[in-house]
C-alpha cells in the first residue's frame, strides 16, 4: 500500500508537470491553429533563465523566479510576433516545421550555455537527505512534488476562471472557434495571438522549473521530459484544456506505476522491458489511444443541432 | 453619414471584385444593397469593416469615410470602436458557447456598458433572454439569426451592416426580422441592409441600391425601385400583366455584358 501511495503521489507530481506544459501547448493551439513544437524548448530555456539569473548572477532566488518568467513570457511575445504572425493563413504545415525550427534556434545556444555540468536552479529545497522532503506514515513527498501540484492546481483553476469570466479570456475563446467572427466583434486577434503566446511560455517555464529543480537539474536532456507533453495532449486531444490535464496525468502515473512496478511486472509477464521502459511506455500509450481515437479521448465535439 | 467612394477592391492581387462602387448610408436611414450571388455585396461590407484582409483582399482603389473620418484600410477593431459593426452572413455565431457569452463577446469594445447593453438587446429579442444559458448552437434558425443581430448591437454601434440576415429563415421569421430591423433603425442605429430578399428589403428600405459583377447597375429611392419595371422582373420575380414573354434586350436598359459561359 505504502508503495501504491508513493508511487501514485510521484505520478500525479510528473502529470502535473506536464499538464503545464501541456495546457501552454493546447491554447496557443486553439487560439492559432499552430501545434507548438518550440514548446518544451521554452520551457528549459525558462529553466535556464532561472539557473542564469540566481545562480550566475546570484539573484535572490524568489526575485529570479518570477524576473524570468516574466521575461519568457516576453520571449513567447516576441517570437510570436516575429515568426509566427506573418504565417497567420499559411498552410499549417509549413507553420509547424517553421516551430521545429525556433525549437532549434532557441536550444543550440542554450545547449552550449548549459555545456557538460549540471546546472542548479538555485532554488532552496536542493538540500540532500530529508531536506527536501517530509514523510507522512512512510511515504516521502518531495516540495518540489508538492509545489509542482499546487501550482499545477492553481494555473489550471485560475485559466478556467480567466476563459469563463474575463473579457479577455472570452476573447480568446472566440478567437479559437472563428477568427473572422471574432475581428468582426472588433476582438484584436493578433493581440490576442500574441497573449497566448504569453500565458503558454510562462507555463512552460513553471513546468520547467519544477522538472529541473532540486537534485533533477537542468541538463541537455532536461529538453526530453518537456518533449513528453506532446503525447500527453495528444492523449487527450489537441483542442481540449481538460484533455491536456488528463492525458498528462495518464502520462505521469503511468510513468510513476511503471518505475516502482516494472520489476513485478517482469517476473510476472516473464518478459523483460529493459530499463528506460517507463519512458517508453506514454508513447506506446499514445500509439493505443490514437488507434482507438484518431482525435484524442477529449478530441473536439462539433456542436451541432440535431 | 458612412460614405464609399470609387471603391476597388481585389482579391489575391488578380480577381477584380468590386470596379469602383459609391453609396452613401445617411444618418437615421435604411439602404439596401441588392444583387445575385458573385455581384460583390459581401465584399462591399468587408471593404467598409475591414475584414478584406482574412481573404487576402486590397482595396486598389477609391475611399470610405465615416462622417469626416477616412476609414479605408482601417483596422477591424478601429472600426467596431468608431460605431460600425456588422452581422456576417450565416450567422456566424460561437455555437459551442453559450447565448450570453456571445453577446459578451459582441460587446468587447464597450465592455463597461455590458449590463445595459444586454438589457436593450433582451428587450428586442425576449427570446434570447429565454434562452440566455443555452449553448447557441442548439438555438433554431432564426434564433441564431436573433443572436447574431443582438451580438452586433452589443457594441451599441451607430451603423449596422446586415448580410442577408434573411439566409435560410421562413417567410414568417424574414418577416419578424424585418421587423426587428425597423425597430432597431428607430432606436438611432442606421443600417445597411445586404439581401437577396429584394422585396422584403425594399419595403423597408429608404433607399435601394442594385449591384451586378462589381458595379452599382441602378440606384434610387426604395418606392421607386419597387414600381421599377426590370426590378419587378428580375428581383421580384413579377410578370407585366397581359405581356408574354419578353426578350432580355427589351427590359434591360442598362448596359449588359455579354457572357460566354452561359
Amino acid at each position: 500500500m505504502t508503495l501504491f501511495l508513493q508511487s501514485t503521489i510521484e505520478g500525479l507530481s510528473l502529470g502535473a508537470v506536464y499538464s503545464l506544459v501541456a495546457i501552454g501547448l493546447v491554447i496557443i493551439y486553439k487560439a492559432t491553429d499552430v501545434l507548438s513544437f518550440a514548446h518544451p524548448a521554452i520551457a528549459v530555456v525558462g529553466a535556464g533563465l532561472i539557473s542564469y539569473l540566481a545562480v550566475e548572477r546570484g539573484v535572490s532566488f524568489w526575485i529570479a523566479f518570477p524576473v524570468a518568467l516574466l521575461l519568457i513570457g516576453f520571449l513567447g511575445l516576441i517570437l510570436e510576433r516575429t515568426f509566427l504572425r506573418p504565417m497567420v493563413g499559411k498552410p499549417v504545415f509549413s507553420v509547424a516545421i517553421l516551430t521545429i525550427g525556433i525549437d532549434i534556434l532557441l536550444r543550440v545556444p542554450l545547449n552550449n550555455w548549459i555545456g557538460i555540468n549540471p546546472k542548479f536552479m538555485g532554488d532552496p529545497f536542493s538540500t540532500y537527505g530529508n531536506f527536501g522532503s517530509f514523510t507522512i506514515n512512510e511515504i516521502t513527498i518531495k516540495y518540489l512534488e508538492l509545489g509542482a501540484l499546487v501550482t499545477a492546481v492553481i494555473s489550471i483553476t485560475f485559466l478556467s476562471i480567466f476563459f469563463k469570466r474575463s473579457r479577455y479570456g472570452l476573447a480568446m475563446l472566440a478567437t479559437s472557434f472563428d477568427q473572422e467572427a471574432s475581428l468582426a466583434q472588433g476582438i484584436n486577434v493578433g493581440r490576442i495571438f500574441g497573449m497566448v503566446w504569453f500565458i503558454g511560455a510562462i507555463l512552460g517555464a513553471l513546468s520547467g522549473f519544477f522538472f529541473t529543480g532540486g537534485f533533477n537539474t537542468l541538463t541537455q536532456a532536461s529538453f526530453v521530459t518537456a518533449l513528453r507533453a506532446l503525447p500527453a495532449v495528444v492523449i487527450g486531444g489537441l483542442d481540449s484544456f481538460a484533455g491536456a490535464v488528463v492525458g498528462s496525468l495518464i502520462i505521469g502515473l503511468t510513468q510513476g506505476y511503471i518505475a516502482y512496478y516494472q520489476i513485478p511486472l517482469e517476473s510476472f509477464l516473464g518478459i523483460e522491458f529493459g530499463s528506460g521502459f517507463s519512458l517508453l511506455a506514454p508513447y506506446l500509450i499514445m500509439f493505443v489511444v490514437l488507434i482507438i481515437r484518431p482525435d484524442g479521448l477529449f478530441g473536439k465535439e462539433e456542436v451541432e443541432r440535431v | 453619414m458612412l460614405s464609399v467612394k470609387n471603391l476597388e477592391v481585389v482579391y489575391q492581387d488578380v480577381i477584380l471584385v468590386l470596379r469602383g462602387i459609391s453609396f452613401e448610408l445617411n444618418t437615421g436611414d435604411i439602404v439596401s444593397l441588392l444583387g445575385s450571388n458573385g455581384s460583390g455585396k459581401t465584399t462591399a461590407l468587408r471593404a467598409i469593416t475591414g475584414l478584406l484582409d482574412v481573404q487576402n483582399g486590397d482595396i486598389t482603389k477609391g475611399s470610405i469615410h465615416l462622417d469626416d473620418n477616412d476609414i479605408t484600410n482601417a483596422k477591424p477593431s478601429d472600426i467596431v470602436n468608431l460605431g460600425i459593426a456588422q452581422v456576417l452572413e450565416g450567422r456566424r455565431i460561437f455555437s459551442e458557447l453559450s447565448v450570453i457569452e456571445n453577446l459578451k463577446i459582441g460587446g468587447f469594445t464597450s465592455s463597461s456598458n455590458t449590463n445595459k447593453n444586454t438589457e436593450r438587446v433582451f428587450e428586442l429579442f425576449p427570446i434570447l433572454k429565454e434562452r440566455s444559458k443555452k449553448i447557441a448552437g442548439y438555438l433554431s434558425g432564426g434564433e441564431q439569426q436573433m443572436l447574431a443581430i443582438g451580438r452586433a448591437l452589443m457594441s451599441n454601434p451607430k451603423y449596422l451592416l446586415l448580410d442577408e440576415p434573411s439566409l435560410g429563415l421562413a417567410p414568417k421569421l424574414v418577416d419578424q426580422i424585418a421587423d426587428l430591423i425597423l425597430e432597431i433603425n428607430s432606436q438611432g442605429v442606421s443600417v445597411l441592409l445586404v439581401e437577396q430578399n429584394a422585396n422584403m428589403a425594399l419595403k423597408i428600405s429608404n433607399h435601394g441600391y442594385i449591384m451586378e459583377t462589381g458595379n452599382i447597375v441602378m440606384d434610387n429611392d426604395s418606392n421607386k425601385l419597387l414600381e421599377d419595371q426590370d426590378v419587378k422582373e428580375f428581383y421580384l420575380g413579377i410578370n407585366p400583366e397581359g405581356n408574354d414573354r419578353k426578350s432580355f434586350r427589351d427590359v434591360k436598359h442598362y448596359k449588359r455584358k455579354k457572357r460566354w459561359l452561359s
